[in-house]
């Protein structure tokens, strides 16, 4: 409890809303529902309750599959069961999931994964699909992602020992982690997390029990990355705890900023100066739609900026299967390279990696494709190409759809998509919304969600739920739907927005 | 180890990766009117989306309809079967939402010793307490209730026992539990207030004709309400062992009873951090649970792929068993189900005095030099714990029958070279 209201008093995301978006103190909502187990079941108390469970992950809250996914769940079952709406199917822009939503797989990939679980394997490719592999990772596909890191930084070498597949880039992450957080009290592991975040940062947070460190994008300036910033977080964290990790999504989720190379130096310097680990979250480098945007990863800022900081700063970076123009997002495919990690860590690391005995080997064949695609000349190329540009140039579009429509709806302001799958608009909610939202114990942001998805059947996420400046209130939607059905959403979204400002006017 | 995939799986699961298949001539009726079961349960009727995090609807429901068949008509809900990443998330879930407290009254896991060490690692990771029972291995490492209270008993001095895990079939151990046995395990989870975790991923590998598998699910329903509502257990089954040997794919449910409607919520807020386990894997453990039956195509090949793997098996843990019993300084329990062999081995004083130069436990000394005179890897039983002053190694009878014949020449001829050096 004390930790939480340190938190609050820092200005970190508020995290006085429990995982239903109401309001709660905690012991109070805790008591009340345990008294809500029914009574006429005569039967002795559970050994497994809200009070006796495990406190961090009572703490942990999930928005991109919280109470508001839950909701649009119980509506598609009255759907189901033909109760009338004013809509007739739930859309769900809630998660970055392109192939739920209709973008087909590419061919070539589905191929190469048939043929391994056929056992039909092309001839260097050396993995049973059925067997253990490796903890790290099968050898063959590691060298692959090597050689494409290699390629993508323009001759920058990857090891591929310093390469691990994991299940999904969640994986990757929370097992880094898991590795860093330590100590107690005051010198408890600090984590540095911009706001907004994706919330799977926040989460593994609380699980761990590290402290939450937040630094604020600058919404005026395109979701920016201001190096003051992180200097102002890190400065007041000291007082609290350890700060020892700095967290950078890149694409950003929610925000869709593509970082410039030199934010990204600025970055590398100030973790260097700091000594902070760094956390690279790359995994929508494919996704840039910005023709002034170009994405640099971090690894080779790092190598360019000279030995003093490629050899000491430690990074950790990370991509998937799941986002990019592949959206494999079932099959769990992640990599991370890390970079200047002590050979005693690699080695916990393995280790601890080992306990879960390896990751999907279907989803390291799904990431082996991606980063050793067909080339000129072979068969199954021009194929490939069409299908991966056809689904970037469409996702560039719905970009730019998106953000010129939410642009031209009174009280909504969208900053320029430049990457990822996400649109992150600001919405002005009118006092009297805010009123009937405390009324509901909801964060404003949920209230407006909640009705949106009565009254329309659209999905989206809160603001809360990635974190936002005090005061201020999002929403996060996919632009994922295919471009007529996006448009139609679009357009609903737009006079839900002009109807919910006159009614709460 | 070169065991062969079951065919009809690897179809289905090549029809559900590239649809188009869905046209050849080349796969089978059944295959294919699963494969679209499972696709049209899919989001965008793909395996690449994300599915719900406690996993396909529909696969869910063939879990349940498996376990209702599996235990003679006891009913399976839906609503409380999880699809996970390989048992080993699922396992290391329940037990993360488990683990509260502190200092004294820091939760207590009980495991069995020997034990597969995964518990004892999630244990540490999660600093929870690790309190251990003693199997016995003059009784084919029976689980005796006596041996559970002395074990409850002296732990809450330290900490609060909260869990019992059970492995049955065990590993390393191979028995299998009786079912007086499961009652008795039961009724003292429920006497001692204990969540009761049941590892039955073996629950496919049972060789000896005198034992049976029972499941903790079918048992508890039987013992009747006061126990059925009251004890709360979770189950736990994988796609990487049985007859389909699928390990890769990273498959596996767990199925709670009697967990409290708030903690099942809190369970897929915290599966949900991570999504989805991999949809490839959840289409194999529909297949597992819902295989070709009889007048379907598929179904004799199908029988046949399975009885072969399983009677290998069979072969192969009898085998072994009586291969190490002809060695002197070696004794194996009888492999009655599950994988592997966890034969104790006697180590002379001067080999004891030779590891404790190296630096090593004994087993581990006995085993890195069975490495490195033949080639052979097997773990020390110091891996999975063992009674003080006991050693042991564990050996995997998966090597196909007629090199494990060689293998356990080999570590006959060892072992009896190291004893006449160490004598």
């Amino acid at each position: 409890m004390q930790r939480a209201a340190a938190l609050v008093r820092r200005g970190c995301y508020p995290r006085t809303l429990g995982p239903w978006g109401r309001g709660q103190s905690s012991a109070a909502a805790e008591a009340s529902a345990v008294l809500k187990v029914r009574p006429e079941r005569s039967r002795r108390d559970r050994i497994l309750t809200l009070e006796s469970m495990n406190p961090q992950v009572k703490a942990v809250e999930y928005a991109v599959r919280g109470p508001i996914v839950l909701k649009a769940g119980e509506i598609e079952l009255e759907l189901q069961r033909g109760i009338k709406k004013p809509f007739t199917e739930v859309i769900r822009a809630n998660i970055g999931d392109a192939q739920a939503m209709g973008q087909q797989p590419i061919t070539f990939l589905r191929q190469r994964i048939h043929l391994t679980s056929l056992s039909l394997l092309p001839e260097r490719f050396c993995a049973c699909a059925g067997s253990y592999s490796a903890s790290q990772g099968v050898n063959c596909i590691r060298e692959d992602v090597a050689a494409y890191i290699t390629r993508r930084d323009g001759g920058v070498p990857a090891d591929p020992d310093n390469i691990y597949l994991t299940t999904g880039a969640s994986d990757g992450i929370s097992t880094i982690l898991k590795i860093l957080v330590s100590g107690g009290g005051k010198s408890r592991t600090g984590v540095m997390i911009p706001i907004p975040q994706y919330p799977l940062y926040s989460a593994v947070i609380s699980e761990l029990d590290a402290i939450q460190v937040n630094y604020y994008l600058d919404e005026d300036n395109c979701w920016a990355l201001n190096v003051n910033e992180l200097r102002r977080a890190v400065r007041e964290a000291k007082e609290q705890c350890d700060p020892k990790v700095l967290c950078i999504i890149n694409p950003g989720n929610p925000t869709g900023q593509v970082q410039s190379r030199k934010c990204i130096e600025d970055v590398i310097h100030f973790a260097w100066e700091e000594k902070l680990f760094l956390l690279a979250d790359e995994v929508y480098q494919d996704n840039v739609y910005s023709p002034d945007c170009r994405f640099h990863s971090f690894k080779k800022v790092l190598y360019e900026m000279g030995p003093e900081y490629s050899s000491n700063v430690e990074l950790a970076s990370f991509h998937s299967t799941s986002k990019g123009y592949m959206g494999e997002c079932g099959y769990r495919g992640g990599y991370m390279e890390v970079i200047n990690l002590h050979p005693e860590i690699k080695g916990q690391l393995v280790k601890l990696l080992s306990v879960r005995l390896c990751p999907p080997v279907s989803g390291q064949a799904a990431m082996d494709i991606v980063v050793n695609p067909p080339v000129p000349g072979e068969e199954s190329f021009e194929q490939f190409s069409r299908e991966k540009e056809s689904v970037l140039g469409n996702l560039a579009k719905k970009a730019k759809l998106t953000e010129d429509l939410f642009n031209q709806v009174p009280g909504i302001h969208c900053n320029p998509l430049q990457g990822a799958m996400y649109a992150f608009p600001r919405i002005f909610i009118p006092a009297k919304a805010m009123e009937a939202a405390q009324t509901h114990q909801m964060a404003p942001d949920m209230f407006y969600c909640m009705k949106l998805l009565e009254e329309t059947g659209i999905c989206v996420v809160p603001g809360s739920g990635f974190g936002q400046r005090e005061g201020t209130y999002h929403f996060r939607m996919t632009i994922l739907p295919p471009v007529e059905k996006l448009k139609t959403v679009l357009q609903k979204v737009k006079d839900f927005h002009i109807k919910f400002l006159e009614k709460y006017a």
